[in-house]
Protein backbone atom coordinates (compact mmCIF):
# COMPACT_ATOMS: atom_id res chain seq x y z
CA UNK A 1 0.00 0.00 0.00
CA UNK A 2 1.38 3.33 -0.64
CA UNK A 3 -0.24 6.79 0.27
CA UNK A 4 -3.49 7.72 -1.68
CA UNK A 5 -6.29 10.64 -1.63
CA UNK A 6 -9.83 10.71 -3.26
CA UNK A 7 -12.41 12.98 -2.82
CA UNK A 8 -12.95 17.24 -2.39
CA UNK A 9 -13.51 19.72 0.07
CA UNK A 10 -16.75 20.77 -1.50
CA UNK A 11 -20.20 21.12 -0.14
CA UNK A 12 -21.75 17.26 -0.06
CA UNK A 13 -18.25 16.19 -0.48
CA UNK A 14 -15.63 14.02 1.68
CA UNK A 15 -11.73 14.14 1.46
CA UNK A 16 -10.14 10.87 2.38
CA UNK A 17 -6.51 10.49 2.25
CA UNK A 18 -5.23 6.86 3.19
CA UNK A 19 -1.75 5.59 4.18
CA UNK A 20 -0.12 2.71 5.06
CA UNK A 21 -0.42 1.52 9.45
CA UNK A 22 1.57 -1.23 11.07
CA UNK A 23 -1.82 -2.64 12.94
CA UNK A 24 -5.10 -1.65 12.83
CA UNK A 25 -7.54 0.87 10.99
CA UNK A 26 -6.79 4.49 12.42
CA UNK A 27 -10.11 7.23 11.55
CA UNK A 28 -9.30 10.18 11.97
CA UNK A 29 -12.36 12.60 11.40
CA UNK A 30 -12.90 16.39 11.07
CA UNK A 31 -16.87 17.14 9.98
CA UNK A 32 -18.65 19.70 11.34
CA UNK A 33 -21.38 17.09 11.85
CA UNK A 34 -18.93 14.75 14.27
CA UNK A 35 -21.12 15.39 17.06
CA UNK A 36 -24.16 14.40 15.47
CA UNK A 37 -22.81 11.74 12.79
CA UNK A 38 -19.26 11.19 13.42
CA UNK A 39 -19.78 7.41 15.03
CA UNK A 40 -21.80 6.82 11.72
CA UNK A 41 -19.05 8.37 9.44
CA UNK A 42 -16.67 6.42 10.72
CA UNK A 43 -18.40 3.02 10.93
CA UNK A 44 -19.24 3.46 6.77
CA UNK A 45 -15.34 4.26 6.58
CA UNK A 46 -14.57 1.39 8.93
CA UNK A 47 -17.10 -1.37 6.47
CA UNK A 48 -16.31 -0.12 3.49
CA UNK A 49 -12.26 -0.66 4.20
CA UNK A 50 -13.29 -4.07 5.58
CA UNK A 51 -15.31 -5.05 2.49
CA UNK A 52 -11.94 -4.46 0.28
CA UNK A 53 -10.04 -6.36 2.46
CA UNK A 54 -7.74 -3.50 3.98
CA UNK A 55 -7.22 -3.87 7.78
CA UNK A 56 -4.19 -2.20 8.53
CA UNK A 57 -4.44 1.51 7.61
CA UNK A 58 -4.39 5.00 8.51
CA UNK A 59 -7.42 7.25 7.34
CA UNK A 60 -7.84 11.05 7.45
CA UNK A 61 -11.12 12.02 6.55
CA UNK A 62 -12.05 15.62 6.39
CA UNK A 63 -16.16 15.05 5.76
CA UNK A 64 -18.58 18.49 4.08
CA UNK A 65 -21.67 16.96 4.67
CA UNK A 66 -21.55 13.65 2.26
CA UNK A 67 -23.90 11.13 1.88
CA UNK A 68 -23.35 7.56 3.50
CA UNK A 69 -23.07 6.65 -0.50
CA UNK A 70 -20.21 9.23 -1.10
CA UNK A 71 -18.19 7.99 1.64
CA UNK A 72 -18.68 4.83 0.41
CA UNK A 73 -16.99 5.83 -3.03
CA UNK A 74 -14.35 8.19 -2.15
CA UNK A 75 -13.11 5.64 1.10
CA UNK A 76 -13.23 2.32 -2.26
CA UNK A 77 -11.57 4.58 -4.56
CA UNK A 78 -8.79 6.21 -1.88
CA UNK A 79 -8.36 2.22 -1.42
CA UNK A 80 -8.14 1.40 -4.48
CA UNK A 81 -5.39 3.95 -5.79
CA UNK A 82 -3.46 2.95 -2.28
CA UNK A 83 -3.42 -0.70 -3.21
CA UNK A 84 -3.70 -0.85 -6.90
CA UNK A 85 -5.99 -3.46 -6.96
CA UNK A 86 -9.22 -2.11 -8.71
CA UNK A 87 -13.20 -3.31 -8.19
CA UNK A 88 -14.59 -3.93 -11.32
CA UNK A 89 -12.70 -6.19 -14.31
CA UNK A 90 -10.63 -5.11 -16.82
CA UNK B 1 -32.32 15.11 -19.47
CA UNK B 2 -30.39 17.14 -17.74
CA UNK B 3 -26.80 16.46 -17.69
CA UNK B 4 -25.06 16.13 -14.34
CA UNK B 5 -21.01 15.59 -13.57
CA UNK B 6 -20.47 12.32 -12.25
CA UNK B 7 -17.41 13.62 -9.95
CA UNK B 8 -20.14 16.35 -8.07
CA UNK B 9 -21.82 14.62 -5.18
CA UNK B 10 -23.69 17.48 -3.92
CA UNK B 11 -25.00 17.84 -7.47
CA UNK B 12 -25.87 14.38 -7.70
CA UNK B 13 -27.53 14.27 -4.51
CA UNK B 14 -29.96 17.16 -5.40
CA UNK B 15 -30.28 17.07 -8.99
CA UNK B 16 -33.91 14.99 -8.44
CA UNK B 17 -35.26 17.61 -6.63
CA UNK B 18 -35.93 20.16 -9.19
CA UNK B 19 -38.04 17.36 -11.33
CA UNK B 20 -35.78 16.56 -14.85
CA UNK B 21 -37.93 13.83 -16.65
CA UNK B 22 -34.29 12.23 -16.76
CA UNK B 23 -31.11 12.93 -15.22
CA UNK B 24 -27.66 11.76 -17.12
CA UNK B 25 -24.70 11.06 -14.48
CA UNK B 26 -21.90 12.04 -16.72
CA UNK B 27 -18.67 10.21 -16.42
CA UNK B 28 -17.37 11.45 -20.05
CA UNK B 29 -16.63 14.77 -20.52
CA UNK B 30 -17.04 16.96 -17.65
CA UNK B 31 -14.61 14.08 -15.82
CA UNK B 32 -10.82 14.60 -16.14
CA UNK B 33 -8.90 11.66 -16.87
CA UNK B 34 -7.24 11.55 -13.38
CA UNK B 35 -10.75 11.27 -11.91
CA UNK B 36 -12.20 8.79 -13.63
CA UNK B 37 -11.90 6.02 -11.59
CA UNK B 38 -13.60 8.09 -8.63
CA UNK B 39 -16.30 9.41 -10.79
CA UNK B 40 -17.46 5.83 -12.09
CA UNK B 41 -17.06 4.88 -8.02
CA UNK B 42 -19.80 7.89 -6.94
CA UNK B 43 -22.21 7.20 -9.94
CA UNK B 44 -22.78 3.67 -8.97
CA UNK B 45 -22.73 3.99 -5.72
CA UNK B 46 -25.68 7.32 -5.82
CA UNK B 47 -27.60 4.59 -8.16
CA UNK B 48 -27.31 1.52 -5.93
CA UNK B 49 -28.18 4.51 -3.08
CA UNK B 50 -30.13 7.44 -3.43
CA UNK B 51 -34.06 6.97 -3.80
CA UNK B 52 -34.13 8.91 -7.48
CA UNK B 53 -38.28 8.30 -7.82
CA UNK B 54 -39.48 7.83 -11.27
CA UNK B 55 -36.83 9.71 -12.86
CA UNK B 56 -34.95 8.19 -15.47
CA UNK B 57 -31.88 7.38 -14.32
CA UNK B 58 -29.14 7.37 -17.25
CA UNK B 59 -25.19 7.48 -17.44
CA UNK B 60 -23.17 8.92 -19.90
CA UNK B 61 -19.63 6.32 -20.25
CA UNK B 62 -17.17 7.27 -21.91
CA UNK B 63 -15.71 5.49 -25.54
CA UNK B 64 -15.62 1.59 -25.43
CA UNK B 65 -12.17 1.79 -27.19
CA UNK B 66 -10.79 4.11 -24.19
CA UNK B 67 -9.17 2.42 -21.08
CA UNK B 68 -12.08 3.85 -19.08
CA UNK B 69 -15.41 2.47 -20.96
CA UNK B 70 -15.98 -1.39 -20.26
CA UNK B 71 -15.51 -0.54 -16.38
CA UNK B 72 -18.15 1.64 -16.85
CA UNK B 73 -20.32 -0.23 -18.10
CA UNK B 74 -19.85 -3.01 -16.10
CA UNK B 75 -20.36 -0.31 -12.90
CA UNK B 76 -23.47 0.92 -13.99
CA UNK B 77 -25.43 -2.17 -15.23
CA UNK B 78 -24.02 -3.61 -11.78
CA UNK B 79 -25.60 -0.74 -9.96
CA UNK B 80 -29.22 -1.14 -12.27
CA UNK B 81 -28.71 2.27 -14.36
CA UNK B 82 -32.35 2.55 -16.42
CA UNK B 83 -30.31 4.09 -19.85
CA UNK B 84 -26.68 3.98 -21.05
CA UNK B 85 -25.81 6.86 -22.90
CA UNK B 86 -22.88 6.22 -25.98
CA UNK B 87 -21.27 8.75 -26.57
CA UNK B 88 -19.88 9.90 -30.12
CA UNK B 89 -21.53 7.02 -32.09
CA UNK B 90 -20.79 6.86 -35.70
CA UNK B 91 -21.55 3.21 -36.65
CA UNK B 92 -24.22 0.48 -36.03
CA UNK B 93 -21.13 -1.64 -35.26
CA UNK B 94 -20.45 0.26 -32.00
CA UNK B 95 -23.93 0.18 -30.91
CA UNK B 96 -23.65 -3.94 -31.04
CA UNK B 97 -20.07 -3.87 -29.69
CA UNK B 98 -21.68 -2.02 -26.54
CA UNK B 99 -24.68 -4.35 -26.46
CA UNK B 100 -22.23 -7.42 -26.27
CA UNK B 101 -20.49 -5.27 -23.36
CA UNK B 102 -24.18 -4.74 -21.29
CA UNK B 103 -25.15 -8.65 -21.43
CA UNK B 104 -21.78 -9.92 -20.60
CA UNK B 105 -22.72 -7.88 -17.12
CA UNK B 106 -26.72 -8.67 -16.92
CA UNK B 107 -25.52 -12.29 -17.49
CA UNK B 108 -23.18 -11.91 -14.64
CA UNK B 109 -26.04 -10.61 -12.23
CA UNK B 110 -29.12 -11.97 -13.73
CA UNK B 111 -30.66 -9.45 -15.23
CA UNK B 112 -30.48 -10.18 -18.98
CA UNK B 113 -32.49 -7.45 -20.98
CA UNK B 114 -32.65 -4.39 -18.36
CA UNK B 115 -30.38 -1.91 -19.62
CA UNK B 116 -31.27 0.27 -22.64
CA UNK B 117 -29.21 2.44 -24.67
CA UNK B 118 -29.10 5.85 -25.98
CA UNK B 119 -26.46 6.75 -28.67
CA UNK B 120 -25.43 10.32 -29.09
CA UNK B 121 -24.55 11.26 -32.87
CA UNK B 122 -21.93 14.22 -32.73
CA UNK B 123 -19.96 13.82 -36.44
CA UNK B 124 -20.81 13.96 -39.70
CA UNK B 125 -20.58 10.17 -40.23
CA UNK B 126 -22.77 9.53 -37.69
CA UNK B 127 -25.66 11.68 -38.64
CA UNK B 128 -24.93 9.85 -42.17
CA UNK B 129 -25.77 6.38 -40.29
CA UNK B 130 -28.29 7.83 -38.05
CA UNK B 131 -30.92 5.10 -38.95
CA UNK B 132 -28.36 2.39 -39.14
CA UNK B 133 -27.84 3.44 -35.46
CA UNK B 134 -31.27 3.59 -34.49
CA UNK B 135 -31.97 0.23 -35.25
CA UNK B 136 -28.82 -1.53 -34.43
CA UNK B 137 -30.51 -3.31 -31.19
CA UNK B 138 -33.46 -3.86 -29.45
CA UNK B 139 -32.19 -2.06 -26.46
CA UNK B 140 -32.13 1.61 -27.98
CA UNK B 141 -34.31 3.59 -27.02
CA UNK B 142 -33.37 7.19 -28.28
CA UNK B 143 -30.66 9.03 -30.45
CA UNK B 144 -29.39 12.33 -29.08
CA UNK B 145 -27.88 14.85 -31.19
CA UNK B 146 -24.26 16.37 -29.44
CA UNK B 147 -23.70 19.79 -31.24
CA UNK B 148 -20.40 20.86 -29.98
CA UNK B 149 -18.47 18.24 -31.60
CA UNK B 150 -20.72 17.98 -34.61
CA UNK B 151 -20.36 21.78 -35.00
CA UNK B 152 -16.47 21.43 -34.96
CA UNK B 153 -16.34 17.72 -36.95
CA UNK B 154 -18.46 20.37 -39.69
CA UNK B 155 -15.57 22.86 -39.32
CA UNK B 156 -18.43 25.51 -38.45
CA UNK B 157 -19.43 27.42 -35.08
CA UNK B 158 -22.86 27.23 -32.97
CA UNK B 159 -25.02 30.31 -33.92
CA UNK B 160 -28.10 31.45 -31.87
CA UNK B 161 -30.44 30.38 -34.85
CA UNK B 162 -28.59 27.00 -35.17
CA UNK B 163 -28.98 26.50 -39.10
CA UNK B 164 -25.54 24.68 -38.85
CA UNK B 165 -27.47 21.81 -36.94
CA UNK B 166 -30.54 22.07 -39.29
CA UNK B 167 -30.17 18.62 -41.74
CA UNK B 168 -28.60 17.01 -38.63
CA UNK B 169 -31.65 17.75 -36.22
CA UNK B 170 -33.79 17.25 -39.15
CA UNK B 171 -32.11 13.50 -39.62
CA UNK B 172 -32.41 12.39 -35.80
CA UNK B 173 -35.64 13.03 -35.97
CA UNK B 174 -36.79 10.85 -39.14
CA UNK B 175 -34.21 8.60 -37.77
CA UNK B 176 -35.54 8.04 -34.78
CA UNK B 177 -39.30 8.15 -36.08
CA UNK B 178 -38.63 5.44 -38.93
CA UNK B 179 -37.22 3.39 -36.07
CA UNK B 180 -39.63 3.79 -33.42
CA UNK B 181 -37.76 5.23 -31.03
CA UNK B 182 -37.49 8.57 -29.09
CA UNK B 183 -35.17 11.85 -30.38
CA UNK B 184 -33.56 14.10 -28.05
CA UNK B 185 -31.77 17.33 -29.13
CA UNK B 186 -28.66 18.92 -27.76
CA UNK B 187 -27.74 21.60 -24.94
CA UNK B 188 -28.24 25.01 -24.92
CA UNK B 189 -25.11 26.31 -22.35
CA UNK B 190 -25.66 30.02 -22.44
CA UNK B 191 -27.51 30.29 -18.63
CA UNK B 192 -27.80 34.53 -19.58
CA UNK B 193 -29.40 34.01 -22.82
CA UNK B 194 -33.38 32.44 -21.61
CA UNK B 195 -34.33 34.07 -24.82
CA UNK B 196 -32.61 32.19 -27.49
CA UNK B 197 -32.88 29.00 -25.65
CA UNK B 198 -36.86 29.52 -25.76
CA UNK B 199 -36.73 29.97 -29.22
CA UNK B 200 -34.28 26.82 -29.72
CA UNK B 201 -36.67 24.80 -27.36
CA UNK B 202 -39.64 26.22 -29.68
CA UNK B 203 -37.83 25.45 -32.93
CA UNK B 204 -36.74 21.88 -31.96
CA UNK B 205 -40.33 21.09 -30.64
CA UNK B 206 -41.38 22.11 -33.73
CA UNK B 207 -39.18 19.67 -35.73
CA UNK B 208 -40.40 16.88 -33.49
CA UNK B 209 -37.90 16.19 -31.65
CA UNK B 210 -39.10 14.20 -27.77
CA UNK B 211 -36.98 16.63 -25.52
CA UNK B 212 -34.36 18.31 -24.76
CA UNK B 213 -31.00 17.86 -23.40
CA UNK B 214 -30.39 20.51 -20.23
CA UNK B 215 -27.65 21.41 -17.79
CA UNK B 216 -29.08 23.57 -14.96
CA UNK B 217 -32.65 23.04 -13.54
CA UNK B 218 -33.20 26.79 -14.36
CA UNK B 219 -33.92 25.53 -17.50
CA UNK B 220 -36.45 22.52 -16.85
CA UNK B 221 -39.19 25.61 -16.57
CA UNK B 222 -38.53 26.72 -20.18
CA UNK B 223 -38.79 23.30 -21.87
CA UNK B 224 -42.21 22.65 -19.66
CA UNK B 225 -43.27 25.43 -20.60
CA UNK B 226 -43.34 24.47 -24.58
CA UNK B 227 -43.62 20.97 -24.75
CA UNK B 228 -46.21 20.65 -21.73
CA UNK B 229 -49.86 21.33 -23.54
CA UNK B 230 -52.06 24.24 -22.79
CA UNK B 231 -55.44 23.76 -21.25
CA UNK B 232 -56.72 24.55 -24.97
CA UNK B 233 -54.66 22.44 -26.63
CA UNK B 234 -55.80 19.27 -24.12
CA UNK B 235 -59.48 20.05 -24.70
CA UNK B 236 -59.08 20.38 -28.13
CA UNK B 237 -57.36 17.11 -28.23
CA UNK B 238 -60.20 15.54 -26.23
CA UNK B 239 -62.91 16.88 -28.48
CA UNK B 240 -60.80 15.77 -31.34
CA UNK B 241 -60.67 11.71 -29.60
CA UNK B 242 -64.52 11.90 -28.54
CA UNK B 243 -65.39 12.67 -31.85
CA UNK B 244 -63.68 10.31 -33.16
CA UNK B 245 -65.04 7.66 -31.13
CA UNK B 246 -68.72 8.72 -31.81
CA UNK B 247 -67.98 8.61 -35.65
CA UNK B 248 -66.30 5.07 -35.29
CA UNK B 249 -69.63 3.64 -33.40
CA UNK B 250 -71.74 5.03 -36.29
CA UNK B 251 -69.02 3.14 -38.61
CA UNK B 252 -67.53 6.32 -39.99
CA UNK B 253 -63.49 7.07 -40.14
CA UNK B 254 -63.79 11.15 -40.75
CA UNK B 255 -65.40 13.25 -38.76
CA UNK B 256 -65.57 17.19 -38.64
CA UNK B 257 -64.89 19.15 -35.32
CA UNK B 258 -65.21 22.56 -35.01
CA UNK B 259 -65.54 22.58 -38.98
CA UNK B 260 -62.13 21.25 -39.29
CA UNK B 261 -61.96 17.81 -41.13
CA UNK B 262 -60.28 14.91 -38.71
CA UNK B 263 -58.80 12.41 -39.90
CA UNK B 264 -56.47 9.31 -38.78
CA UNK B 265 -53.22 11.96 -38.53
CA UNK B 266 -55.01 14.45 -36.52
CA UNK B 267 -56.54 11.84 -34.39
CA UNK B 268 -52.57 11.30 -33.59
CA UNK B 269 -51.84 14.13 -32.60
CA UNK B 270 -54.33 14.60 -30.23
CA UNK B 271 -53.60 11.18 -28.76
CA UNK B 272 -49.81 12.39 -28.55
CA UNK B 273 -51.20 15.75 -26.85
CA UNK B 274 -53.08 13.90 -24.43
CA UNK B 275 -50.32 11.36 -23.42
CA UNK B 276 -48.07 14.01 -23.08
CA UNK B 277 -50.26 16.18 -20.60
CA UNK B 278 -50.88 12.79 -18.86
CA UNK B 279 -46.31 11.96 -18.32
CA UNK B 280 -46.03 15.85 -17.45
CA UNK B 281 -48.52 15.16 -14.73
CA UNK B 282 -51.33 18.06 -16.44
CA UNK B 283 -54.13 15.44 -16.27
CA UNK B 284 -54.28 12.19 -14.43
CA UNK B 285 -55.03 8.73 -16.54
CA UNK B 286 -58.95 8.51 -15.59
CA UNK B 287 -59.15 12.21 -17.18
CA UNK B 288 -57.52 11.01 -20.12
CA UNK B 289 -60.28 8.51 -20.75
Amino acid sequence: MKEASAGTLESGDILIQIAPAQKGLEIELQSSVAAQFGRQIKEVIKDTLEGLGVEDAYVKAVDKGALDCTIRARVTAAAVRATGKDVWKD
Amino acid sequence: MMFVPGNNPGMMADAHIYGPDSIMLDLEDSVTMAEKDAARLLVYNALKTIDYGTTEMVVRINPLNTPYGKKDVEAVVKAGVDVIRMPKTETAEEVRELEAEILKVEEEIGAVGRTQIMAAIESALGIVNAYAIATASKRMMGIALGAEDYSANLKTNRTPGGAELLLAREQIVVAARAAGIACFDTVYSNLDDMETFRKEVELIKTLGFDGKSIINPRQIEVVNSVFVPTEKEINKARAVIAGIKEARAKGSGVISVNGKMVDRPVVLRAERTIALAVAAGVISEEEAL
